[in-house]
């Protein structure tokens, strides 16, 4: 067998690693990710784990890593849509200060460059310290490469009210390949809401945005996180989101894909202490050629925790949406309560949606569900609001705002629920 | 307003109406009645425009255009509304967002601006009162988790929203106990006016003590047999439907 030829977008990866090294870790813990990223390679159509998105041909083509266009003011300003937030930006993969508003952080908050973050206690901590670089490829290649991101600490007991806004902004004039990696640590009895968003915005070439956070949620904590996907058709996203939970603490994460040619998240979740409380709920609108794939994993390892998963989506054109929920209950994890559900609206005879709930479960005394539906707009329905005197069109956007309502109104932010609905609704004018 | 003439219909296939000849004048109120499978609910839904039946033969001119040829939204925004027999329930979808759309749309078609908010809120005030529907039924998601009542009452409520100049009610009585019954035939009545018309679809006599027709239609194998007045109800009531039968010679 040719190798070189096999591993051709590999290699070519592994030839660019070599001058651009991620800072953030020894080299020992570098190498491990450069060996682990060089074993796993770039995914392509025969792995189980990522069948559905075709990453070669995502990867196709000469790429740099860091962009080497920079961000406005004004751009940021465009897509800063929480007004009370704080706001973070990530330029190209990298933390901006000058374009981030951090310079009056609420007490108990702390926010740093994650470069600059290395000295610091819960840093060392935790940083690398649940992503696992033999667990996935993307995983192993932000470990060796990151060097630029957020490092998020909340102190113990402080409630932040104002939401935290994480920009991601790319502006790239060739292909690029970027690897922000972000450290959220949320101490003992403390509560925080995350929104990251992930845009693309003036660009004339493939931004490939390989970004990874790590949220560590301790006990008793409160958690709420948002992911609000809209880089359009220049924009390819591998989005991983690695928690861990520890005893009673409530972790909500919200993931909103509204466009980008090619979105894969990977939301791995460790429900690691007692009486803990997780909720996942995912949007994904699709049309065009897009291909969106969320891959969650719901990890129950200790017992009487409850998890709940809502996963909903709109497939339009030729656009491709996959849906694969694993929930492991683990032998100690009795009393577990996990929900799963992934409804799907398909509204062309050319989409596609491949869906698989995985349920592994170790422990007798647990209660879990999961179902899956993919179905066309009611016609009953579609007739009914017509009958009314509401346009065919009118009626489709009610009816598929209805659906993505389930979603939608578990937003807490009421700027951020106005915000998703209005996409929406532009998206179904 | 309505003149119906030679209506032939099928669904699939089959035909269901064979022939139907129909007169309805403003002011009037027409009651159809007839066994099960006649036709009944078959005329509502080409009336009202179901995509899924198909109109082989005749014609349906209502106030001088084309029904046939209209949207099932142009039908209801020239003033055709359908009270459905089975109301869908549409979670998600808030009765109010949808008739305030609904409203807007029919306003647009007319020429006229969208209804100022504060109207709106008044005209539902008023119109919930008509039927005696909860506030907090307005404010649900259209139809969901409602009793069979309150869809009814709920039918009514968005009869009284929209002024239809001709409206169907498709067996509006059926599963109402007889305090609902008499409520949304209270409404009806209180809507009714010179200048529109109702077409009462029934299976049951008792309706009629509450909503009196000027006419009544006994429809049968799809096509109206006999016509005549309220008495013809209280007829059919008395000697049941194979009176019917037996005079057509089926």
């Amino acid at each position: 067998m040719n190798v070189l030829e096999k591993n051709t977008t590999t290699d070519k990866i592994l030839n660019l690693i070599q001058n651009n090294t991620s800072a953030l870790l020894g080299k020992e813990a570098r190498d491990l990710a450069i060996e682990a990223f060089s074993n796993q390679g770039i995914p392509n159509r025969k792995s189980e784990e990522y069948k559905y998105v075709n990453m070669e041909l995502a990867l196709k083509g000469d790429f740099v890593f860091a962009g080497s266009k920079k961000v406005s003011a004004e751009q940021v300003a465009s897509v800063s849509f929480l007004k009370d937030a704080v706001v973070v930006v990530i330029e190209n993969g990298i933390f901006n200060l000058t374009l981030s508003k951090i310079n009056s952080l609420p007490k108990g908050l702390e926010i740093t460059n994650i470069s600059e973050s290395t000295s610091i206690e819960a840093f060392q901590n935790h940083f690398s310290k649940y992503a696992d670089v033999n667990a996935d490829t993307f995983i192993a290649l932000n470990t060796a490469l990151a060097s630029g991101g957020v490092f998020v600490h909340v102190n113990k007991s402080a409630v932040i009210e104002s939401p935290i806004h994480v920009i991601h902004i790319a502006s790239v004039s060739e292909n690029t390949i970027l690897n922000p990696r972000n450290l959220i640590v949320v101490e003992e009895n403390a509560q925080i809401t995350i929104v990251e968003s992930y845009v693309v915005v003036d660009s004339s070439a493939k931004a490939f945005n390989n970004a990874l956070t790590e949220i560590v949620i301790e006990a008793s904590a409160i958690v709420d996180h948002y992911k609000i996907q809209d880089e359009k058709d220049n924009g390819n996203l591998i989005s991983t989101t690695q928690a861990v939970q520890k005893k009673q603490s409530v972790f909500s994460t919200h993931t909103f894909t509204l466009s980008g040619a090619l979105v894969r998240n990977n939301l791995n979740m460790v429900l690691d202490g007692e009486y803990i409380e997780s909720h996942l709920n995912g949007l994904y609108l699709t049309n065009g050629n897009q291909v969106v794939d969320n891959h969650t994993l719901v990890d129950h390892q200790k017992p009487n925790c409850n998890s709940n998963e809502l996963y909903k989506g709109i497939i339009e054109d030729k656009s491709s949406a996959t849906f694969n929920g694993k929930i492991y209950v683990r032998k100690d994890a009795q009393k577990t309560n996990a929900f799963q559900s992934n409804k799907n609206i398909l509204l062309s005879d050319d989409g596609t949606i491949n869906t698989k709930p995985q349920l592994e479960i170790y422990a007798d005394d647990v209660k879990c569900s999961h179902g899956t539906s993919t179905g066309k707009l009611d016609e009953d329905k579609i007739f009914y609001l017509r009958a009314r005197g509401l346009s065919e069109a009118s009626a489709k956007k009610l009816l598929m705002h209805a659906f993505a309502s389930e979603v939608v109104g578990t937003i807490k932010i009421d700027a951020l629920r106005e915000y998703v609905e209005a996409k929406i609704s532009k998206r179904f004018e | 307003m309505l003149s119906i003439k030679n209506l032939h219909a099928s669904i699939g296939g089959k035909e269901i109406l064979r022939g139907i000849n129909l007169e309805v004048k403003a002011g009037e109120i027409h009651a159809l009645m007839g066994p099960n499978g006649s036709g009944k609910s078959t005329l509502s839904a080409v009336l009202a425009g179901r995509p899924d039946y198909e109109v082989t033969e005749g014609s349906v001119t209502f106030n001088g255009k084309d029904l046939l040829e209209l949207s099932p939204e142009d039908r209801a925004r020239e003033g055709v509304f359908l009270a459905f027999q089975y109301p869908v329930e549409i979670p998600g979808v808030s009765n109010i967002n949808f008739l305030k759309t609904a409203i807007n749309e029919i306003r647009a078609y007319k020429g006229q601006t969208p209804m100022e908010a504060k109207d709106f809120l008044a005209m539902v005030k008023e119109k919930q009162k008509l039927v005696e529907l909860d506030g907090k039924l307005a404010n649900r998601s259209v139809n969901e988790g409602f009793s069979g009542g309150e869809k009814k009452r709920n039918e009514i409520f968005q009869m009284a929203m929209l002024e239809p100049k001709l409206a169907i009610l498709d067996e509006t009585d059926s599963g109402l106990d007889i305090d609902a019954l008499r409520i949304v035939a209270g409404g009806v009545n209180k809507l009714k006016s010179k200048d529109n018309a109702t077409i009462v679809i029934t299976h049951y006599q008792r309706l009629l003590d509450y909503i009196v027709p000027d006419f009544v239609h006994i429809l049968y194998k799809g096509q109206i047999v006999k016509s005549g007045t309220k008495e013809l109800a209280l007829e059919l009531e008395e000697k049941g439907y194979d009176f019917i039968k037996e005079q057509v010679g089926a």
